[in-house]
């Protein structure tokens, strides 16, 4: 990727022409928007076919529980569930429900709706994953700039080790060493919940209990990004441009932070919203270790029974937020990159 | 130095490797390679060195390291080293049948898009991507859950992560097979008048050999890790069967304890598993196949 210096007349005499083919900034959200319906019929219908493919009996499953149930009863319970009828019915009427905003009643919260439960938990998962992805984003940044600029010192390789080994070690084992050594050895941060509940006024969230399960839940992505940060940088510091900025005497901060740093990170956000889903897979072994009560313990708990409601409520919710992902990335890219603007790639 | 000592082309081949001749192989990658034949070695003799004895020991709980356990006991008394290395020998088996399973799929499914091309691949590839943008894990732990009754623990986890993680595999053939495609041994066999079956089988899939060995070699750390974590979160292997996830889950409990050293062990093996499987990865790629770079990141 090498950026020529562009000639000035010639840019603004096809300014004109370019715009039109250039990517608004509402065509990325309704392209998105549109396919969301799509993605999630297909999340989905996948889900279904799983079920339907699989040995797993959802009839035996939900009646076992009550021994000596006479034929009528089955029934009752199958048609209480849903569960009468062939896999395509159940679909369709499960489809007719959501687009009714009716989720499904839960197996794991004795006939609770799926969206009431889901509506109070997914607020603290959104919390802990966008305070993780702030941590993954400017620990990696500062990592992995300090790593380029500073190429081959003692620095450069300790933060290399340390990104190598955090991105090869099992994030929950990560969790667990971090829960030793600052709650029970230390005894400074609190090994679990979301609030203090010795308070009267807790509220909602403390700030002292996001941070072993946010740190825990970033360390994997956070170093990954870190060494990407850094190969990235150092590849473009090797282009034309740079050289010749740093031949006419920029300085060096200048040179990293306003010529190299900008075009190392385009690519990066594209990346970032496909790690997101890692986030979310992350957020299930952080919730749980932590006992942080949002959408991540409730997956462990319905998988445990095989709720199915729920769980193909709570990997709907995820696709949500991994299509919303990318629509941040589409735009974000489309910020960064003057020639996505102007339809020039 | 002779004229013809310069003039004659050198043999484009690959080099067989030879870790021990030493000299050409960077010393991370011996190291690595050292630690996982020390870590295989330890999972093969695993009953040999230290055998696990099924007694529990009530009174020796949680014991600190020492000389008579050197990395502890757990909370029921049972030695922690002759744990882990049960537990490396019952982790590295599912993971490399699950890796077995992931590669199976993915040649398939790369094969097919990358051999027939058109509507095929685009179907195929769309579907791969599609399935690439949702979470793997949130899927392994639905698979896991919905065959564990049908093909018990260790084959549900072991479909599991075989489902979720082929993705990678199919994409590394099909971009293979499609540069395979242009080149002329293959309008040689078309015109030849090889079927496509014959040129599947015949043709492309030894060319393939190779990236599909270094993909699941590459694949078997990730695998280690889907199967810990599912028994950590308690739907992968029952409680009392040693798999690395279970040792660390196991720990979790005596950590609140103070007993540091139940969970680290296990972990560690996990680390240095992963870290050793990468180096050698890195190295083999970046030796005979740089243009992996981006698709071998996994």
């Amino acid at each position: 990727m090498t950026i020529g210096i562009p000639n000035r007349a010639t840019a603004r005499g096809t300014r004109r022409r370019e715009r039109v083919r250039g990517v608004s900034a509402l065509r990325i959200v309704v392209r998105r928007l549109l396919a969301l319906p799509l993605v999630l019929f297909a999340v989905a219908a996948m889900t279904f076919l799983l079920v339907a493919l699989s040995p797993f009996d959802p009839e035996a499953a939900y009646t076992s529980l009550s021994t000596g149930v006479s034929e009528q009863t089955r029934q009752e319970i199958l048609a209480a569930w849903d569960l009468d009828g062939s896999i395509v019915e159940q679909f369709g009427h499960w489809l007719g429900n959501v687009v009714q905003g009716d989720l499904g009643h839960s197996r794991l919260l004795a006939g609770q709706p799926v969206a009431d439960e889901i509506a109070s938990r997914a607020l603290l998962s959104l919390v802990l994953i966008v305070t993780a992805l702030v941590l993954v984003l400017v620990g990696g940044l500062v990592l992995g700039v300090l790593a380029a600029a500073f190429r081959d010192s003692p620095l450069d390789w300790a933060v290399r080790t340390l990104a190598y080994y955090g991105a090869a070690a099992p994030s929950f084992w990560i969790g667990l060493l971090l829960l030793y050594v600052f709650s029970v050895h230390l005894g400074v941060l609190p090994s679990g919940g979301s609030i203090d509940v010795r308070s009267a006024d807790a509220g909602f969230i403390d700030p002292a209990h996001l941070i072993l399960p946010a740190v825990t839940l970033a360390v994997t992505q956070q170093s990954w990004f870190t060494l990407y940060v850094r190969d990235t940088l150092l590849e473009v510091l090797r282009e034309d441009y740079v050289r010749y900025a740093e031949a006419s005497g920029v300085r060096r901060a200048a040179v990293l932070g306003r010529h190299a740093l900008p075009n190392a990170l385009i690519p990066f956000i594209t990346i970032a919203g496909t790690r997101l889903p890692e986030l979310i897979g992350g957020a299930v072994l952080a919730e749980t270790i932590f006992a942080w009560p949002g959408l991540g313990r409730l997956t462990v708990e319905a998988a445990l029974v095989v709720d199915l409601p729920l769980l193909v409520a709570i990997t709907l919710v995820g696709s949500v937020l991994v299509v919303f992902g990318n629509l941040a990335a589409d735009l974000l890219y489309r910020l960064a990159d003057p020639r996505i603007r102007e339809g020039l790639t | 130095m002779t004229a013809t000592a310069v003039l004659r082309p050198r043999a484009r081949r690959l080099r067989p490797w030879r870790p021990w001749a030493g000299g050409v192989t960077p010393l991370s990658a011996q190291i690595a390679g050292t630690v996982l034949a020390l870590l295989i070695l330890a999972a093969l003799t695993a009953d040999l060195v230290r055998p696990v004895t099924s007694a529990i020991d009530l009174d020796a709980i949680l014991v600190a390291p020492s000389l008579a356990h050197p990395f502890g006991t757990d909370d029921t008394g049972r030695d922690v080293l002759a744990l882990s290395l049960q537990a490396l020998q019952v982790s590295f088996t599912i993971a490399a049948l699950a890796a077995l399973v992931a590669v199976v799929i993915g040649l398939w499914v790369g094969v097919l898009a990358g051999a027939l091309g058109g509507r095929v691949d685009g179907l195929l590839m769309r579907v791969v991507d599609f399935l690439s943008s949702q979470n793997h894990l949130l899927f392994g732990l639905l698979i896991v859950v919905l065959f564990r009754p049908a093909l018990g623990p260790a084959g549900a986890v072991m479909l599991s992560v075989g489902l979720t993680h082929w993705l990678v595999v199919a994409r590394i053939v099909r971009g293979e097979l499609l540069s395979l495609r242009d080149r002329p041994f293959v309008a040689a066999a078309i015109g030849g008048g090889a079927t496509l079956g014959r040129l599947v089988t015949r043709h492309y899939l030894p060319h393939l050999a190779p990236a599909v060995g270094v993909a699941m070699v590459l694949l078997l750390p990730h695998a280690i890790f889907h199967e810990s974590a599912l028994s950590f979160l308690g739907v992968g292997l029952p409680p009392h069967d040693p798999s690395l996830g279970n040792l660390i889950a196991a720990g979790q409990r005596s950590l609140l304890v103070g007993a540091w050293w139940v969970s680290l062990i296990p972990g560690l093996l996990i680390l240095a598993a992963s870290v050793a499987v990468g180096t050698l990865g890195e190295y083999w790629r970046d030796r005979h196949q740089p243009r992996w770079r981006g698709e071998l990141e996994l």
